[in-house]
């Protein structure tokens, strides 16, 4: 079965819960009861069309105020694919939920209002998808039926995105443009009559055909060791197993591997899933390794092949967006935790902010506000065991936690 | 011998998110009501560990309501399975007057759980309790955290939810705070009913059809029970039926059903228009039942 995991973002307008509405909908994903519930709301609120985004703003204050303010994660499928939509609100002050929602996904929608073309938040939403280097986005414009399906308005908001593009940092992503109305259901699941200029796929064709061999980001392999597994029952008396899950690249029984940070080598002896063994550990499989070798190996430790060594340093600089409401200032200490590893992280120097109107950036910073993104460096108490987030999108990241109120403070990108 | 590429991505990630509640927490707990996806929970387990038992214990929230066959299962698998199993019951928190029983044509135990699953969390001293919750279930455990950080009274603070980004789980909490950990949040009810199909997972007998004395009422199919309030105009009659959901015998309510077996349930489910809460009668009593209940501490 293969699952596609993508981050929709868009302004308070944009439409953006009715276009996922209109994907479940026209998918028949929405069941009897939900569609009642729908209608039953639409009518009371005095609409004479079906609010589809009722299906999806979960919480009170959401369907209040009609607005989304936290990540939603919305589920349909086809006998194709199954999807997992995150659902994020637009604004500058949830950026945080951007960069969280877009850190677990594979493809992104950005919708723009064909009205409106290529505003701000467009900016935004386009700068965090490839800052998070997410492999495929579709840019919607969105209400085209209220621009008569003009194709020179499509055109314009193309060639403004365009102009976009050139300043971004990860040139390998792929950008498809779709002319829809969300409301009306143009092009999101079926062909509409509407845009006969418009030669492409629908917006559920183009998502159907994306492979997951080329959606997810490769690297090199990387074997993060989350727990040891030792039975000490009669049958598995000497069993000393490495469970985790493998990242970047796969790994193979009789692979010569180095345990870090000990840097001692030993060979995969076995593979296990569940009670069958593997010759082959794939990438983003949950496996137990066993190795040749009576090697000490613990929970935070890293096993990984013995040409392909990550950096091994104590400090680094990197892209982070700061997510608290408390600011984050030069010389604070957190808890890093990169993958399952925790270490100490004092920052060292904040180099610059990036502007919130990504009109450029600000040299002139030694503090940060929620929903800020910066060049920041760190020093740590312990070496960890790291790739450039470019080269390998799981073991270039991190998060950083408040030492007194546990909460996920940040998230970062290594350089 | 094969490679690990056949494998559901999320299995892959379920089995992770129980090794991280056993690396994180000192004293976790897999919370198991008898249903489709605790049994889930309790196979992801087995196969997070092995060759290693289930490395915490599981823990029955017992309304007293419940579907004898649950019961029976339940005691069945964890005899064969070899796993600890702590009960607690919404009977005494009501004898000890923590809780009042609710009357009336359409009273249930189900949000009586709440303050014995809290009493027994504090008991035991949990700090993490594994759920079977999906966030398709329901809009608001739709915004639910896949480790969801709760305080002393239990509460959930939806506003106040922490990010977490890729795979990273953060589970640090103060003393007195615990963690509700969901594995299966990504899982649809398909995908659940998919995988107990591939897997070949014994299940309930209730989850297949069989004939029961039911009554009808607001449109839907409800159990003749002791447990269940019913007026004299209700008449009983007796179909075949089946459960999609299992809950409390008040507040789960049946659906016509031919289907036998785990594949024609399959079947079913994926031509079914109606989603899987549709059934359960808790969540039918307001637009925001769902959000209510998680804010004061249920799962």
């Amino acid at each position: 079965m293969e699952v596609l995991k993508i981050a929709t973002a868009g302004s308070v307008d944009d439409g953006k819960s009715t276009l996922i509405g209109r994907l479940l909908y026209d998918t028949k994903s929405l069941t009897t009861d939900k569609l009642e519930a729908i209608e039953k709301t639409s009518k009371q609120k005095g609409y004479d069309y079906l609010d589809f985004s009722l299906a999806t703003d979960g919480l009170v204050a959401e369907r209040e105020q009609g607005i989304t303010i936290d990540v939603a994660h919305i589920y349909f499928s086809t006998p194709k694919k199954s999807y997992i939509i995150a659902d994020t609100p637009g604004h500058v002050e949830y950026t945080r939920n951007m960069v969280t929602g877009a850190s677990t996904s594979q493809a992104a929608i950005i919708l723009i209002d064909a009205r409106k073309g290529v505003i701000e938040q467009t900016n935004r939403h386009f700068f965090i998808n490839n800052l998070l280097r997410i492999k495929d986005v579709i840019v919607a414009i969105n209400k085209m039926d209220l621009v008569d399906f003009s194709e020179s308005v499509y055109s314009a908001i193309k060639a403004d995105f365009e102009a976009l593009m050139g300043k971004r940092d990860y040139k390998g992503q792929n950008i498809t443009f779709i002319p829809v109305s969300a409301l009306k259901g143009d092009n999101v699941v079926n062909t509409s009559t509407n845009t006969p200029w418009y030669e492409g796929q629908t917006l559920l064709e183009h998502l159907e055909e994306l492979d997951r061999k080329d959606i997810y980001n490769v690297g090199t392999p990387r074997f993060p060791v989350q727990y040891v597994i030792r039975p000490k029952t009669t049958e598995f008396h000497d069993f000393r197993g490495f469970a985790g899950k493998v990242y970047g690249g796969e790994l193979n029984v009789g692979d010569e591997v180095v345990a870090l940070p000990s840097q001692t080598k030993s060979k995969i002896k076995d593979i296990y899933f569940y009670n069958e063994k593997c010759q082959t550990a794939s990438r983003r499989s949950s496996v137990t390794i066993t190795l040749e070798d009576e090697i000490n190996v613990s929970r935070g430790d890293m096993l990984v092949k013995v040409a392909d060594l990550p950096t091994i340093d104590k400090q680094f600089t990197a892209t982070i967006s700061w997510m608290d409401t408390k600011n984050l200032n030069s010389g604070g200490k957190y808890v890093l935790q990169h993958g399952i590893n925790k270490v100490l992280a004092k920052i060292d120097s904040i180099h610059y902010k990036i502007n919130p109107d990504y009109s450029g950036i600000d040299e002139n910073v030694d503090s940060l506000n929620i929903n800020d993104i910066a060049k920041v460096s760190f020093k740590l108490n312990k070496p960890i065991f790291f790739d450039a987030f470019k080269d390998h999108r799981t073991n270039g990241s991190f998060i950083l936690i408040d030492t007194q109120t546990n909460n996920t403070v940040g998230a970062g990108f290594i350089d | 011998m094969k490679d690990t590429s056949y494998i559901n991505p999320l299995e892959n990630e379920a089995i992770y998110i129980m090794r991280e509640v056993a690396a994180q927490f000192e004293n976790p707990v897999l919370l198991f009501s008898g249903g489709k996806d605790s049994i889930t929970l309790v196979r992801l387990a087995q196969k997070a560990f092995y060759p290693a038992k289930i490395p915490f214990p599981l823990m029955h929230i017992d309304t007293g309501h419940n579907f004898p066959e649950t019961i029976e299962f339940r005691d069945r698998l964890v005899n064969e399975l070899g796993l600890e199993l702590i009960v607690r019951n919404v009977q005494e928190s009501i004898d000890q007057g923590k809780v009042k029983e609710e009357t009336g044509r359409y009273s249930s135990r189900n949000s009586l759980q709440t303050t014995t699953l809290l009493d027994a969390i504090e008991e035991f001293r949990f700090d993490a309790c594994i759920g079977g919750a999906r966030r398709d279930e329901e809009k608001a455990r739709a915004k639910e955290r896949i480790f969801s950080v709760r305080d002393d009274f239990g509460q959930w603070d939806e506003k106040n939810q922490r990010p977490e980004l890729f795979d990273m789980l953060n589970g640090q909490i103060e003393m007195g705070q615990n963690v509700r950990v969901f594995p299966i949040s990504n899982w649809t009810e398909l995908d659940v009913w998919s995988y107990i199909e591939k897997e070949q997972i014994e299940i309930p007998s209730i989850y297949f059809a069989h004939k029961r004395k039911i009554f009808l009422r607001d449109g839907l199919i409800w159990s003749h029970s002791d447990f269940v309030y019913q007026e004299d105009h209700e008449e009983v009659l007796e179909e075949v039926v089946r459960f999609r959901t299992v809950g409390d015998m008040s507040c789960t309510a049946a659906v016509l059903s031919k289907a036998e077996d785990i594949a024609s349930v399959v079947q079913e489910i994926r031509e079914s228009t109606i989603s899987e809460r549709g059934a359960r009668i808790d969540d039918k009593r307001s637009e925001a039942a769902m959000e209510k209940r998680k804010q004061q501490g249920y799962f």
